[in-house]
């Protein structure tokens, strides 16, 4: 992974320096609250319902096993001995103090960590697919341009009072974990027939209340101007989106509002002044940062191991796991494991500190020491020998991390909600809670097979509720905490928004709603067709009438 | 008084800063020798005001782009982009745009909502002149030029972005 040079480390010792100088004059009275609000924001720190709220940025989700163990100290020393991955693959405290929020950020950038720009109206942590690297087929390692776009992004003078939050994310595997299509900016590396690097670039995709697939303003851009390119975009969204109204305020709305194609010709427009300039990258820095993301030391094995496939037959429940929690590598005899951190009872995505300095044990041991957060909330060892399969899953389960249900309907994605966030108009957790205590049995989620479900508990959709097979929104009726149920959203290269069922639910409906969903699924469906296309065959009316018929 | 940082020095204003709404009669009148003048206003009456023998400068509220002003900016000494807000940051954007496409060499200023934590990005983008308020901290104010002493970033005050200088 990346290594911070002098020059890093130095950003960011000054950074720790700068806060903790803003956050003295604010506690001896020389900054107003809305003066260090936007700073405070810049640097990750929120005020919530209970206690501050620290984001920690994990630049496109990759942790060292030193990392992790320092936020496992971190969440004991300064929190309440866990932590919470988001889904922009981000770390988050639920319990700092303030006055000790500028020591936490100490120590962070003591492993090259930081909680720089993972809030406010800026250009925040850059998201790639989980798999970058190890994915079979791959068509670009996305982390050396994911890192060049961090460093680009990293206090960017002139787009660090945006009109609006600023996501971008980019993708070079086939399959798409990253959610770039509802991104305010994604890039899908390809090639040319030249066989040259370069961006698709998508613009104007977000979920939010207005939720957007992202538009191609890009078909093909050479890798080296992606950094004018980028600056090109965010000129023109800098000066012309709109800060009078902030639900209208993201780079979607003034995308739609002019067309796609005039807001390609501002773009070029200011790009012709910067096009071929200094910005541009050479091959030099692409090199030096590509360095950083070469192959381990992957020893030649067979891609079969006798002694794991007899243990296949003999341990049922190991099965499950290799099936749903196992992915193939490029490499032979290598796997790519995903650890869920959705057990039943758990806030999805909460981690314990004893859980991160056991997963960093594992990393050391079986997966060359480093750590992958997925944007589903989940975290996966990358390069995992597929002979230590059933050694790394014995383990796991002493610590609770064995559970084998990725993809499957307990797998929820889910905000903090209202439990934390100030935000929220509803609670998320229970609701999660209450659907996986539903559908608790093995054999059951396993017949309904791949599904996902996101909850958000507000507008903000933190949950993606808009790209889940089932999304739902917690929504505040007359001050009483209601859910709207939507249909048929899905992530990936053939992104698609849910379509909303119909009226809300109160939470104790939830469940039986879902059950209902379900089951009109599984009684429709057609030999191994999945939720979605099933659902994309009958269409969200057959859904409706299912979910709203009157009992007899 | 507010307070001016020109060039990274505590500065006398000699600037007379006229509001939107003020009439012409009463500009024409005044006995300022520095009149910094809304560019509208200027543009509407700029051949009444052009026998008034003090200087003149420009300056552009936030929502308006001075990209897309009809007039070279060399002959006046003084651009100013307004902070109504710190948070409204369409003025980094047009400083840039004022010094590298309309190749600009005067000074800009920032004036409005001015703040010590803003003065490096906005130094970064161009402008060399910050109006400060009456009550700034001129000290804490300077320091704030030095928060940083390395950028990743192509930008105005260094088109030459770190990833060409490391070594």
């Amino acid at each position: 992974m990346y290594i911070y040079d002098k020059y890093d480390h130095q950003m960011l010792a000054e950074r720790v320096a700068q806060f903790r100088d803003q956050t003295r004059r604010f506690l001896d009275g020389k900054l107003t609250d809305d003066q260090f609000r936007i700073l405070r924001l810049q640097n990750g720190l929120y005020i919530q319902r209970l206690a501050p709220m620290l984001r920690v940025a994990v630049p496109y989700g990759l942790l060292s096993s030193m990392q992790v163990r320092r936020l496992a100290s971190i969440s004991r020393d300064y929190d309440k001995g866990y932590a919470h991955l988001s889904t922009r693959q981000n770390v988050q405290f639920n319990w700092p103090k303030l006055e000790q929020v500028p020591e936490l950020l100490a120590e962070l950038a003591e492993v090259s960590m930081h909680a720089i720009q993972t809030s406010g109206n800026c250009i925040r942590n850059t998201t790639t697919d989980q798999f970058a690297g190890v994915a079979p087929e791959e068509i670009e390692d996305s982390r050396p341009w994911c890192e060049i776009i961090r460093q680009w992004s990293t206090f960017h003078p002139e787009f660090a009072y945006l009109p609006r939050k600023f996501k971008i994310a980019v993708c070079g595997t086939r399959v798409d974990q990253a959610a770039t299509q509802v991104h305010d900016i994604g890039l899908y590396l390809k090639k040319n027939e030249e066989g040259e690097v370069g961006f698709q670039v998508l613009v104007g995709g977000g979920l939010g209340r207005t939720p957007q697939i992202g538009q191609v303003i890009c078909e093909f851009l050479p890798w080296q101007h992606l950094l004018s390119y980028l600056d090109a975009i965010m000129r023109v969204y800098n000066m012309e989106g709109r800060r009078d109204n902030i639900y209208k305020a993201r780079i979607k709305i003034l995308v739609k509002a002019l067309g796609i194609d005039t807001f390609r010709e501002k773009v070029e427009a200011q790009w012709q002044y910067a096009r071929g300039g200094e910005a541009t990258l050479t091959e030099t820095e692409v090199a030096r940062c590509k360095s950083f993301f070469t192959s381990p030391d992957y020893e030649e094995l067979s891609d079969d191991d006798e002694a794991i496939n007899k243990v296949l037959q003999e341990d049922v429940l190991f099965k499950h796991w290799v099936e749903r929690n196992v992915a193939r590598h490029k490499i032979p005899g290598y796997r790519i494991v995903t650890l869920s951190l959705k057990e039943t009872g758990v806030a999805p995505g909460d981690i314990t500190d004893r859980q991160m300095e056991f997963v960093a044990d594992l990393a050391e041991r079986y997966s060359f020491s480093e750590i992958r957060i997925t944007h589903e909330q989940n975290l996966t060892l990358a390069d995992v020998r597929f002979k230590d399969l059933y050694e790394l899953y014995q383990a796991c389960k002493s610590e609770r991390l064995a559970e084998a249900n990725l993809g499957l309907l307990n797998d929820i994605i889910c905000c903090p909600g209202g439990d934390f966030c100030s935000l929220a108009n509803a609670k998320s957790i229970p609701i999660a809670e209450s659907i996986q205590r539903r559908f608790n049995s093995f054999e059951r989620l396993q017949n309904i097979g791949d599904i996902s479900l996101n909850i958000s508990g507000c507008m903000n959709a933190c949950g993606h509720h808009h790209v889940g097979n089932i999304g739902i929104l917690g929504v505040d009726k007359k001050g009483e905490e209601f859910y709207q149920i939507a249909l048929g959203g899905a992530q990936g290269r053939e992104a698609k928004l849910a379509q909303v069922l119909g009226p809300s639910f109160a939470q104790d409906e939830i469940p039986e709603v879902i059950e209902k969903i379900v089951d009109l699924y599984l009684t429709e469906r057609k030999s191994d067709e999945k939720f979605i296309n099933t659902f994309e065959r009958l269409g969200i009316q057959r859904f409706k009438e299912k979910v709203y018929a009157k009992a007899d | 008084m507010p307070k001016l940082i020109r060039d990274g020095q505590l500065v006398k204003d000699y600037w007379t800063l006229v509001e939107v709404d003020t009439d012409l009669a009463t500009v024409l009148s005044s006995q300022a020798d520095h009149l910094l003048l809304p560019a509208n206003f200027w543009l509407q009456h700029k051949s009444e005001l052009a026998g008034v023998n003090a200087k003149i400068g420009l300056w552009f509220d936030s929502s308006q782009n001075p990209a897309e002003f009809d007039e070279t900016f060399e002959k006046f000494p003084l651009i100013a982009l307004a902070f109504p807000q710190f948070k409204d940051g369409r003025a980094y954007s047009y400083a840039a745009i004022v010094r590298k496409q309309l190749n600009y060499s005067g000074e800009i200023r920032a004036i409005g909502d001015v703040l010590r934590d803003q003065l490096t990005y906005m130094l970064r983008c161009g402008f060399n002149s910050f109006l400060l308020a009456d009550d700034a901290d001129v000290e804490t104010c300077l320091n704030g030029f030095h928060d940083f002493s390395e950028n990743y970033q192509s930008t105005v005050s260094n088109p030459t972005p770190l990833f060409r200088r490391r070594r």
